[in-house]
């Protein structure tokens, strides 16, 4: 297929693996950010073909995962009530607030839909005009100009039926929460392609000159993480410290303005709670002024919502790069995706849920050869 | 941290066993597997169905029988390539055909929804019988129920075939032995990419068309070429991925395929990039795998390939003993993974 297959040529592939292992001298860790670029690493058996001296470690990329359990809860809320259509991407479904998640709200009767994109609902919000239609708005930048699209247009249509839940997070203050943290090992970054397509990479400038890491604007096929973790443990080699960008042939360096532009418009910095992390200042979007009416919080009263988060797993640890899935006690035992103990379990993005999928240790060390 | 705050390193509560029927367990992954062997298994346990087929085997006053069942609740009535006519007939003939069996006889059972236009019926009813007469199957007995608008999704129905077994071979997934060759007789993912973009509106370049067709020819021409067949398996909901994992654990085996030699089609593969799914995991209607004897491979890919409903036939990976009964697969890479069943259904990715 043009433009993937090329992407993931096993050829290249042992190229870069070579290349990889002819630069490494010491021990390296280094962190992809994107819950994508976790699954990606596994699904396709990358880390297994680095020298074992480079250590691949998970970030908080993952939408899903640091969604904090009380705005899951606020979605519950709102997606019972008989007079709401709640909207949301798939994903946000299964994963657990305090009680309950959203597809035993649909089980009991909520009107709980699947859209694929926040655009879908307004054209429901016209053709339901006695229901509200809500909008659950996860993400990170990537998704956040679309969804402030979404109220951008029913703003300017008139749509006073549709709401969005808003939780969008931002990827730079949480890197430099995870640098300074007292107990981060990360020694480089994989940033997050898709994110960097949105935003550029400009911001990510004063992160690699303040904390002395490189940063590597990677994309999600094998061949550009390869080529990511040879461009980033070249700069550790050499003892530099820059943001370079393997991704060029999606990422310009100061992204894409039109789509920030719409972000600027509808959403405004606010300080945003991460699951299992906590609150980071200034990490988060939420909702402008003008927008206010839009915002399902407001309307539907349930702002002051808190709920605490049981300590049972290690998902803040892992989302931090601290500790691998495999590493967690109840990783497969006591957690698993059918009883998570966390968000990341149950995430198509979550990195303990791709380590239950394509790379239960325990089995792989005991597996025949074939 | 910016805030001056401590990273406080909680997680959500647990979630245990779900308190209600959900969609995905339906969905022919792990939680419909679960549901299964948590429910129907224990409290109608008997040896028949604890062979875990798809249909049981009878010995009926010296002739040997396959049964089986299944309901067909398809959302959109009518897509490209079919209709829930096509495949309630063709479901239920390659389930039989799966046991090794010629399928006779089907059953129809029919909840119409009130409100449900005649000429909508009368188009599934004649697609039904087109798909007998091609498979070669009569449908002798039948049953219909009317339900209120709202309580249907137009039409949902129920098959269920017997078929006879004219061979000596058991042909079932406790036969997979180390050093079979796994094969699959197509392209993946078709049928579930045609559904779900006429369900959900999604437009491609191309249409593209279900592979639903009725396998029991085909199979009845590898019995005929004198092929030891251990198992087969129509990869239906859950596709190939599940199908795997299912034979695996019955067969406590090591079943390891590349992902290199799975035929999927650059349409289908498309889509999936598009939507994030894997279409190891996604439902065919035509398609199946089967389990011979390494030294059978080539006289089995000969058959398969001169029918019409087998040509993109191949080999896909080994069975190899293994002290865990699990599914590997080697990346186009060269990496190594475990294939799981989906806990759920495969959802749309966020970003």
């Amino acid at each position: 297929m043009k433009f993937v297959d090329e992407y993931r040529d096993a050829i290249a592939a042992k190229q870069f693996v070579e290349a990889i292992a002819r630069v490494t001298t010491k021990e390296w860790t280094i962190m992809e950010i994107c819950g994508g670029q976790t699954h990606a690493i596994v699904k396709f058996g990358i880390d297994e073909l680095l020298p074992k001296n480079i250590t691949l470690v998970h970030g908080p990329g993952c939408p899903v995962c640091v969604t904090p359990i009380e705005l899951i809860d606020k979605a519950i809320e709102i997606a019972s009530r008989p007079d709401v259509i709640f909207c949301s991407f798939g994903d946000m479904l299964r994963v657990p607030g305090s009680q309950k998640d959203l597809f035993l709200v649909k089980a009991a009767g909520g009107d709980v839909r699947i859209v694929y994109s926040p655009l879908d609902c307004l054209k429901i919000a016209r053709e339901n005009p006695a229901k509200e239609i809500v909008f659950f708005a996860v993400g990170f930048e990537t998704t956040a100009p679309a969804n402030a699209m979404a109220v951008y247009q029913a703003y300017a249509q008139g749509i006073k039926n549709f709401s969005i839940l808003v939780s969008h997070v931002l990827v730079p203050p949480a890197m430099e929460a995870i640098l300074s943290s007292p107990l981060t090992r990360v020694q480089g970054f994989l940033a997050a392609g898709h994110v960097c397509t949105i935003m550029g990479y400009t911001e990510y400038e004063p992160i690699a000159a303040k904390y002395q890491v490189p940063i590597v604007v990677t994309g999600f096929e094998p061949l550009d993480i390869l080529q990511g973790v040879y461009m980033c443990i070249r700069q550790l080699e050499e003892e530099r410290a820059e943001v370079e960008n393997q991704y060029a042939r999606s990422v310009r360096k100061t992204g894409n303005e039109p789509a920030q532009q719409i972000i600027r418009e509808v959403f405004r910095i606010v300080p945003r709670k991460w699951r299992g992390v906590g609150e980071i200042a200034e990490s988060g979007l939420g909702m402008q002024e003008k927008y206010q009416a839009y915002d399902a919080e407001q309307k539907f009263g349930v702002a002051s919502y808190t709920a605490e988060e049981p300590s049972e797993c290690i998902s803040g640890l892992i989302m931090q790069g601290v500790k691998k899935p495999n590493e967690c006690s109840a990783f497969g035992t006591r957690c698993t995706p059918e009883n998570p103990l966390g968000a990341p379990m149950v995430s198509n993005e979550g990195a303990c849920a791709a380590y239950f999928r394509y790379r239960r240790v325990e089995l792989m060390a005991t597996q025949a050869e074939v | 941290m910016k805030n001056g705050k401590e990273f406080t390193l909680a997680c959500p509560i647990p979630i245990s066993q779900y308190p209600q029927v959900m969609l995905a367990h339906g969905g022919g992954g792990k939680l419909m597997h679960q549901l299964i062997e948590q429910m129907f298994v224990p409290a109608f346990h008997n040896s028949l169905l604890g062979v875990r087929h798809d249909g049981a085997t009878l010995n009926v006053g010296g002739a040997k029988l396959a049964f089986t069942t299944d309901s067909y609740v398809v959302r959109p009535l009518f897509f490209p390539g079919g209709d829930i006519g096509t495949l309630a007939i063709n479901g239920t003939v390659n389930d039989l055909a799966m046991c090794g069996a010629r399928p006779l006889y089907l059953s129809a059972g029919f909840i119409l929804e009130e409100g449900l236009e005649m000429e909508t019926l009368w188009r599934v009813i004649q697609s039904m019988r087109e798909a007998a007469d091609a498979a070669g199957v009569q449908l002798v007995t039948g049953d219909t129920k009317v339900v209120d608008k709202g309580k249907g999704d137009g039409i949902f129905i129920n098959t269920a075939g017997v078929g006879i077994i004219e061979h000596e071979l058991t042909i079932a997934p406790a036969s997979v032995q180390s050093g079979d060759a796994i094969l699959i007789s197509g392209d993946l993912g078709r049928h579930g990419i045609a559904i779900m973009a006429k369900r959900e509106g999604l437009e491609f370049e191309s249409e593209i068309e279900s592979d639903c067709a009725p396998l029991a020819g085909l199979v009845a021409q590898l019995l005929g070429a004198g092929l030891e067949i251990h198992c087969l398996r129509d990869l239906t909901r859950g596709g190939l991925a599940s199908a795997l994992v299912e034979i695996a654990e019955a067969a406590r085996v090591n079943v390891h395929v590349e992902e290199r030699f799975i035929p999927v089609r650059e349409d289908v593969r498309g889509a999936c990039e598009i939507l994030g799914f894997d279409p190891l995991y996604l439902a065919n209607e035509g398609r199946f795998v089967l389990f011979i004897p390494a030294s059978q491979t080539d006289a089995a890919l000969r058959v398969l390939t001169a029918h019409q409903f087998g040509e993109g036939a191949c080999v896909v990976g080994k069975v190899a003993a293994a002290p865990q009964a699990i599914v590997t697969m080697k990346s186009r890479i060269g990496g190594n993974r475990i294939v799981d069943m989906f806990s759920g259904e495969q959802l749309p990715r966020i970003c």
